[in-house]
């Protein structure tokens, strides 16, 4: 494999890596029954509030702190007003998205210009030293890319692999049932939209202390929580083809602004700018038209049972309803 | 006992907005700026004379449009993000109309209007299409909507549309005066024509869902897809009809930027107009007279606070955090009183029922389930 392509592909894990942590936070919040639809606003005001805090006090690690406590703080309200408040998580999701957006706007305005504290790229000894994968993945990237890569594995195991994701999972698919059985239905939706709030916050960070560092008005990363939640969907709600989902929407954007620089191919720049959005109806119509289902069913049985969890496109049972623990 | 509950009622009804005020003013203080300065530069920017009340009613009229749209959307249970792009095609179909056709004025500006809610019914079209035919959530398909038709805009301005000195990318040349709205007069520049559209609007979209089958069968699509389904409500119809109807009365509103505000079509003419109808509507839901009367607030404080920025050098979006905050505390407020004070009807007055909530789960059943 030539040189060049690698650095390509190492360059599309970084640029994929916000997309990619919040995208699994959000696939936890919704694995347990609850929309978070404020992604957008959520890293915009993350990444606003961790780039200040990263500046006031000279340390990116303080920044990301910040970053995971704003995310969690908007999941919180988000889950107070669903189970608390019985309010619609989608309307005050949606309020949060443009509060949160609005609210990064206006006191980032006087950092704009302002270099503040950067991550920095690390290598991992050994790993650094495979074929292929080594320089792709583990070569000169910011620690949030590892942290990412660790939490795709983390997250599959967790919810596939261990009793507290079962209850996660009956949580989010017949909560009446997990809570026959004893599972504190709420008090879990609590825990995991907080935890994929602060993940959404960690994303935010990743923009404002490393890819996209700095802060400017209008936010650079507008967006692209919109597109985050579209991955989810598109993941099946699979932490493995979430990130499959996040490296192939980023790297059809790498392709596209590639050719918007190279010289010798002509592409109107009105298609470059409409791909996203293309991108993102076309996603969701391969999985609403029940195309992966069609070839989960083409498989042999065997094959069938083990790629079952993966191939699916059903939203969790619960979604976006509420539980009354009575 | 009920007097008991009349104190509560009213503290429930202030306190959003003394919260969100007090919010915005902590914003104000820790920017080093004096709070009660901001609100007379709002105040002043929106009401010093008639020329920025002018100001105000041409941010409320597409505002109003938007709203009345959306009123239709909401009572059907859906989730019109996409109002957004119907504005701005209903922007680029009258833009087409105003550089294209030579006309007197007394034909050009019906044509322009009627052309515009074929535009915005078009986008609304799409995305009704894509949710109850194709199963994508209204949301991301409308997300996804309003970005192309800012695609379309910018390429429409930087390409064909072009001013004949080349592309700046800022605006389409001006368009010829007969087919712009015309204004009431120069102290109060305001298009007479379009209030006049907008009482008849509230009055039709109000009689359409009090007194008619199809208003009935939209109610019945909000309020539980599924039984309606049962009882008979072609509920695929009544949703994509509320996504078309939306579309063609917020493409008004789309035409009223480009054919009064701007005079040419600019890149994003919708300019948030839409969300901040959404917000709008979050507040008063189903109740389309009502939509022109809290539209009004949100219009002279965003239109008020343009002075922010010349009067004490601070961002605009601090209006839209205000609003944010007011919507947000408005609809915590509702879930309050619904907790301390009980009864049927008291878990949302946004909507009348939990189900007419749109939710994922929802907007995939009434697909699905057909």
């Amino acid at each position: 494999m030539n040189e060049e392509l690698l650095n390509i592909l190492q360059t599309l894990v970084t640029s994929s890596t916000p997309l990619v942590i919040a995208a699994l936070g959000e696939t936890l919040t919704e694995r347990a029954g609850v929309v978070n639809l404020s992604l957008d606003g959520s890293i915009t005001l993350a990444a606003a509030i961790g780039f200040i805090a990263a500046v006031g006090s000279g340390s990116a690690l303080v920044g990301i702190i910040a970053a995971m406590v704003v995310g969690a703080l908007i999941a919180l309200i988000i889950v107070v007003a669903d189970i608390e408040l019985k309010q619609d998580q989608v309307a005050i999701g949606f309020v949060l998205t443009l509060l949160a957006a609005s609210l990064a706007q206006f006191i980032g305005q006087s950092y704009t210009r302002v270099r503040g504290p950067e991550l920095p790229f690390v290598s991992l000894t050994f790993l650094k030293d495979i074929p292929i994968l080594g320089p792709v993945f583990f070569t000169d990237h910011n620690p949030l890319v590892y942290i990412s890569l660790l939490l795709v594995f983390v997250t599959w195991w967790w919810i596939f692999r261990t009793r507290p994701g079962l209850a996660l999972r009956a949580v989010g698919e017949r909560p009446a049932s997990a809570f026959a059985r004893g599972t504190k239905v709420n008090r879990l939706r609590y825990l995991y939209t907080l935890l994929g709030g602060s993940l959404v916050g960690l994303a935010g960070a990743a923009y404002s202390l490393s890819i996209k560092a700095g802060w400017t008005n209008p936010p650079a990363m507008r967006g692209d929580g919109w597109i985050a939640l579209a991955i989810v969907i598109f993941g099946g709600w699979h932490p493995f083809r979430v990130v499959l989902g996040a490296y192939l929407f980023a790297g059809l954007r790498a392709i596209s602004s590639a050719i918007q620089r190279s010289p010798d191919i002509q592409i109107p720049l009105v298609l470059i700018n409409a791909l996203p959005w293309l991108l993102m109806i076309g996603t969701l119509l391969l999985v609403s038209s029940g195309a992966i289902e069609r070839l989960l069913r083409a498989l042999p049985r065997s094959a069938q049972v083990w790629t079952r969890n993966l191939l699916r496109s059903d939203p969790p049972a619960a979604l976006g309803t509420r539980f009354e623990e009575r | 006992m009920t007097d008991n509950r009349t104190p509560l009622r009213i503290l429930l009804l202030i306190a959003p907005i003394v919260l969100s005020l007090a919010i915005t003013a902590i914003l104000v203080l820790a920017v080093g700026k004096n709070p009660l300065e901001v609100m007379t530069a709002i105040w002043e920017g929106a009401f010093r004379n008639s020329n920025a009340v002018a100001g105000v009613v041409n941010f409320w009229i597409p505002l109003t449009f938007a709203c009345l749209g959306l009123v239709i959307t909401f009572t059907a249970g859906l989730w019109n993000i996409g109002v957004e792009g119907q504005m701005m095609l209903g922007a680029v179909f009258a833009s087409w109309a105003a550089r294209t056709l030579t006309l007197p004025s007394p034909v050009l500006l019906p044509l322009e209007i009627v052309l515009a809610m074929l535009g915005g019914a078009f986008w609304g079209f799409l995305v009704g299409f894509l949710r109850v035919r194709l199963g994508v959530n209204e949301i991301f398909g409308g997300v996804a909507l309003n970005a192309l038709a800012n695609v379309l805009v910018i390429y429409l301005i930087s390409g064909p549309w072009q001013p004949p000195e080349g592309g700046s990318a800022q605006s389409t040349p001006p368009f010829p005066a007969e087919s712009l709205l015309p204004e009431i007069s120069s102290e109060f520049p305001v298009s007479l024509l379009a209030l006049f559209l907008i009482v008849i609007i509230v009055a039709a979209v109000f009689l359409a869902l009090r007194g008619t089958r199809w208003g009935l069968n939209l109610k019945a699509t909000g309020k539980n897809p599924r039984s309606a389904l049962l009882l008979g409500v072609p509920t695929t119809q009544s949703a994509l009809s509320a996504f078309v109807i939306c579309g063609a009365i917020a493409g008004i509103g789309g035409a009223y930027r480009v054919l009064f505000t701007f005079d040419s079509l600019r890149p994003l003419p919708s300019g948030g107009i839409g969300f901040l109808a959404l917000l709008v509507v979050l507040v008063v839901a189903n109740r389309a007279l009502l939509a022109p009367i809290v539209g009004f607030v949100f219009a002279a404080i965003l239109a008020g606070s343009t002075r922010l920025r010349v009067v004490l050098q601070l961002d605009q979006s601090l209006a839209e955090v205000l609003q944010g905050f007011v919507v947000l505390l408005v609809l915590m407020a509702n879930g309050l009183r619904g907790r301390i004070l009980g009864g049927p009807g008291a878990e949302s007055s946004i909507q009348p029922e939990p189900q007419a909530q749109p939710t994922v789960t929802t907007a995939a059943e009434a697909t699905t389930h057909e």
